[in-house]
């Protein structure tokens, strides 16, 4: 039998409350063995119950506990939730006590395996509901929910219907050779069906790798010789939304060193340091360690001081950057200007003034419009919601290539057949319609606990 | 008398059980209702076509007969598919039915170990859910370790023709009326499947000049690997190729309720992709004709085979069908198309080995099975027969995989899906065909059927002096270099291909879709022979596909080598969904790979099996 298992489900030391999940045959008693109120063990199933939790000395937090028995829960398991007062302190320390009494601290993603193995939800759903733990804004949370609608699904199966209609025209031409009536597949068909299943993959690819970015958050680097304004742009963001958090483990493989929420995007910072370090670094230690990231960066924002001529350094990292698409601050708007916005070849340039408000809005808009985040917000939320299907995706992608590439030099159709195969196979995978032992080892490790 | 095997059926799968079991020196009998009814081709007068045909080469790679019989009696030889690619290639011959038999009953008479016994089998003795021998309709016992049956659409069999139906088999023989209420008692599930046949033409009845003549390749091209001229090649007889027309076609709609079928008296399930002309004029109302071939069926005979014409009209119909036909307008016909009905048991109470789960001993192949085809029926008669002898020596079975052989894929198919309607093999079935070709079954089975002792040491020697010819080659060619002199892109302007900037292996030269082996020789002494050049030129060109091919095949060899213990008790694991649940417990497979190609069993429940073993340190 499974054993209890408990994690924190929010993130830790954000927001005004946290909630622990407890998932087991023993989840029930055990919360009860440190809960000071009614008896969890007699109340009935799917009930919010008041009281302290209490370490056998001290009450350590007043609590609401829900009482959810199996089968009708997210795991299928009895859950129990607590929920505490925010902070870290104290979700450590109720968390360390239903430890002691029993529980195990969940793997990455246990939480979800056994709602799947439990069959509770199935592939494409386990992935989704993953992303929407993870997702931590409004509009990465769309995102999540239109995926659990399965409006990926559908959208990946009428493609793999184009393609079954042609492999299956291939079958029945290899199979019945000399049914003269039934039209062979020509190679000119085969070229058309490609180019468009190619078109079509090939958005999906690009449209999800750039939702995969906002899901993310987008990984930002402020760039900038000290003094120029980049603390005083990020104190303009924050100012608004007082939002900056710094992750305690981070979920990205790069380390996010705090993130800046707005408007429903979320940008992580790669490289805090060099905003915040001043003088007292070498000018140009700073800026060669920013520098290093912007392969990394999704979006860089140049600060430059307008007031001043550019220098060197400010060249340097200008020439830098020349092929990124950068965001260019022209800070210090309010004092005559010495640069020439004319002769800065950058598409984007944004004038602000962080002693007031000014500019900050333009900045905003300028990040959204590169972002396309107006497009989000309309009712199609069709691509691939994590890397696992994106990355499939790009198999696919590859092979219908590979296809197209034994086609051009005219390889009979039962080479150019595997490929397609292949194809077919790989977008069913996508929507969990095949199996490999890899698929599931993969998947698992990539769910984050509770959250 | 004691046998060691008795094989019940003389049909192909049969004649291949019988073969081999004897050829492994046990004492074996055939018995068969009708002996002058031995290796008969009651349908279609053709052997092979498209994986059928790669059937008959992996049979004959293991040691069987019927490619060796079929080069015996053929009247044409077609290579399918040849533009389709080298995976798709396939061979299928005319075979002479008179020859066909006639040759095949020599062999069995002269074959050692083998008798042969005319009778009905009424039931079979069983021990201990262990089966001892059979005993006739005529009340004799005979005593046997292992039985095979092979009973074709013997069990129950009813003819039916319009509203007749008619006990019996195909020629008016008597039906096996008795066995198959037996195996129902043992519990086996028993089907009714159905089948069809169309009728036989007067040839000179025929006015042949308003048709369009079929001819058959013209190498000379043998199904056995160990032939290497077809012994009945100067009998070449031409097909020909007419069509139904609006006439055929009103006819059919005005007397539909007169077939057996759609006049509702026909019970049993009738084949998917070979449905009878009634069906398709039904069922693609919107086309305006329908394909059919006159087939030769013998040099002996004035009969002609109407393929694609498959009714079950009455016989006054059917004459207005076929004289609707052009050229077939005075067209007399000798024998009156028919559908026929039988029993089967259901497949997925068979092992892999073709042994039943229910009684021990006891194996089935062919159209018990619910498979359809002579080609589907003599691989599995020879799986069967290998395995009941290699149980009698105690030996490890033979289960052949799906990346390796057509009967592997069949095999599978058959009992981890099971089938409603008739089961024919197709390409398609397999996910591996590239691997599966034509030209390399013996490459990928000799060893087996030298191994099991099917395949004798004099023949094994030609066959590694072939493999070793295709090492030699393949090294030969990735050794030989050439260089952009004038005198060889001279060659190359010649044979349409790009002049060489820099050196290159003649093995990377072959790459080039524009060339072929032969052109090699411009350059090369190819000392080798034709199949050693063909196999040595599909390796090379298509190196990149078979390659990825055995990549795809080794993933899934990796859960087809996961065993699952026989006595896995499926109650004891928890979580799996209870579809899933009932339908392994009622399969069986016997590794996590077959568990995973089983419709109902989702990934999760593997994940879970997988699990469950872990824990159990299997």
């Amino acid at each position: 039998m499974q054993d209890t298992i408990v994690a924190i489900s929010t993130k830790l030391g954000v927001g005004a409350i946290s909630i622990i999940r407890v998932s087991g045959n023993n989840a029930i008693p055990l919360v009860n063995k440190v809960f000071r109120g009614k008896d969890l063990t007699k109340v009935d199933s799917h009930t919010i119950n008041y009281g302290f939790i209490n370490d056998g000395i001290e009450d350590i937090d007043e609590v609401l506990v829900s009482v959810m028995k199996a089968p009708k829960t997210f795991t299928r398991e009895d859950i129990v939730e607590i929920n505490c007062h925010g902070g870290i302190y104290t979700t450590l320390k109720i968390l360390d006590l239903l430890i002691e009494e029993g529980a195990r601290r969940a793997e990455k993603g246990e939480f979800t395996k056994r709602a799947f193995l439990n069959g509770r939800i199935d592939l494409t759903e386990a992935e989704a509901v993953m992303d929407l733990i993870e997702s931590k804004t409004d509009n990465s949370r769309k995102l999540a929910l239109s995926s659990l609608e399965g409006n990926l699904k559908k959208y990946i199966t009428s493609f793999r219907n184009k393609l079954k209609h042609i492999l299956a025209n291939i079958e029945v031409n290899i199979d019945y050779p000399e049914y003269y009536d039934i039209e062979e597949v020509t190679k000119k068909e085969l070229k058309e069906v490609i180019k468009s299943l190619e078109k079509d993959l090939k958005n999906l690819v690009t449209k999800s790798e750039e939702r995969q970015i906002i899901k993310n958050g987008i990984k930002t680097i402020i760039i900038g010789r000290p003094n120029v304004g980049k603390s005083s742009i990020l104190n303009r963001f924050l100012k608004e939304d007082k939002a900056i958090v710094t992750d305690i483990e981070g979920t990205t493989r790069d380390i996010v060193e705090g993130s800046i929420i707005f408007d429903g995007i979320e940008l992580s910072l790669i490289d805090t340091a060099g905003i915040r370090e001043t003088d007292n670094l070498a000018e140009k230690i700073g800026v060669e360690k920013s520098i290093s990231l912007i392969d990394k960066a999704n979006l860089i924002i140049v600060v430059l001081n307008s007031s001043e001529e550019l220098t060197n350094n400010d060249k340097f990292i200008l020439d830098k950057v020349k092929d990124k698409n950068p965001i260019i601050v022209l800070n210090k708007n309010d004092l005559k200007a010495k640069i020439d916005k004319s002769k800065l070849d950058f598409k984007h340039i944004v004038s602000t003034n962080t002693n007031t408000q000014d500019g900050i809005d333009s900045l905003k808009d300028e990040i959204k419009s590169m972002f396309k985040l107006e497009e989000i917000n309309e009712d199609d939320y069709t691509y691939l919601a994590n890397e696992r299907q994106l990355s499939l995706a790009k198999q696919a992608l590859k092979s219908l290539r590979d296809a197209k590439n034994s086609l051009e030099s005219d390889e009979p159709v039962d080479i150019i057949e595997i490929d397609l195969k292949e194809v077919f196979d790989i977008l069913g995978s996508i929507t969990g319609e095949s199996y490999s032992d890899e698929l599931l080892d993969e998947l698992f490790a990539n769910f984050c606990v509770g959250k | 008398m004691n046998y060691e095997v008795i094989v019940v059926g003389g049909g192909h799968a049969g004649i291949e059980a019988s073969l081999s079991c004897a050829r492994l020196k046990h004492k074996t009998l055939l018995v068969t209702g009708n002996i002058n009814n031995i290796a008969d081709m009651p349908c279609n007068p053709s052997i092979g076509g498209p994986a059928k045909g790669i059937v008959v080469r992996e049979i004959d790679a293991l040691g069987g007969e019927m490619a060796k019989n079929t080069d015996k009696s053929s009247l044409q030889m077609k290579m399918l598919n040849t533009k389709k690619g080298p995976a798709v290639r396939a061979l299928r011959a005319q075979a002479d039915k008179v020859i066909y038999k006639k040759e095949m009953l020599k062999t069995l008479n002269s074959q050692d170990n083998l008798d042969i016994k005319e009778g009905l089998v009424k039931e079979l003795i069983i021990k201990d859910n262990r089966v001892g021998g059979v005993i006739l309709e005529d009340g004799e016992e005979i005593s046997a370790k292992a039985v095979i049956l092979t009973t074709g659409t013997y069990l129950k069999g009813t003819i039916l023709v319009g509203d007749k139906k008619t006990k019996g088999g195909p020629h008016g023989e008597k039906a096996s009326n008795y066995l198959s209420p037996f195996l129902k008692k043992l519990g086996f599930n028993i089907l009714r499947l159905k089948t069809g046949t169309p009728p036989r033409i007067e040839k000179r009845s025929v006015d042949f000049s308003k048709m369009q003549e079929e001819l058959g390749s013209s190498e000379d091209i043998t199904f056995s690997y160990d032939n290497t001229t077809a012994l009945a090649y100067k009998y070449r007889l031409p097909c020909h190729l007419i069509y139904t027309n609006e006439t055929t076609h009103k006819i059919i709609k005005e007397h539909l309720n007169e077939s057996s079928m759609y006049g509702g008296y026909v019970e049993g399930v009738g084949p998917r992709y070979c449905p009878s002309i009634e069906d398709k004029v039904v069922r693609f109302s919107d086309k305006e004709r329908h394909q059919l071939f006159l087939e030769p069926e013998s040099i002996y005979y004035d009969d002609l085979y109407l393929q694609g014409f498959s009714t079950s009209m009455p016989h006054y119909v059917q004459e207005q069908m076929v004289h609707s036909l052009k050229g077939l307008e005075n067209a007399k016909i000798l024998k009156y198309a028919y559908a026929i009905e039988y029993d089967a048991i259901d497949s997925r109470q068979i092992k892999p080995t073709l042994e039943t789960k229910i009684i021990e001993n006891l194996y089935t192949a062919g159209q018990i099975n619910g498979t359809s085809g002579y080609e589907e029926a003599a691989g599995q008669g020879l799986i069967a027969g290998i395995n009941a002898s290699l149980k009698l020596e105690n030996k490890n079975p033979l289960i052949l995989k799906r990346n390796e052989s057509y009967i592997g894929v069949l095999i599978d198919d058959l009992v981890t899906k099971g089938v409603k309607d008739p089961y024919r093999l197709l390409t398609s079935r397999a996910e591996y065909r590239l691997l599966l070709r034509d030209d390399n079954a013996d490459l990928r089975l000799r060893e087996y059927g030298h191994k099991i002792g099917l395949i004798k040491d004099d023949i094994y020697n030609n066959f590694l002096k072939k493999k070793q010819d295709i090492e030699d080659l393949t090294n030969l060619l990735k050794e030989t270099k050439i260089t952009p002199k004038n005198e060889i892109n001279n060659i190359l302007i010649k044979l349409n291909t790009s002049p060489l900037k820099d050196g290159i292996t003649l093995y990377d030269l072959l790459k080039r879709p524009e060339l072929s082996i032969e052109d090699l020789t411009n350059f090369i002494k190819l000392n080798y022979s034709k199949e050693v050049l063909k196999e040595v030129e599909i390796n090379i060109k298509y190196e990149g596909y078979i390659k990825k091919s055995m990549e795809e095949a080794k993933k899934m060899l990796e859960l087809e080598n996961k065993t699952i213990p026989e006595d896995i008790n499926y109650q004891d694991i928890p979580n799996i969904a209870s579809e899933a649940k009932e339908k392994l417990e009622n399969i069986r497979p016997i590794t996590l790979g077959q568990a995973s190609r089983i419709s109902g069993v989702n990934p999760s429940d593997i994940a879970i099996i997988s699990v469950y073993l872990k824990k159990r340190g299997i």
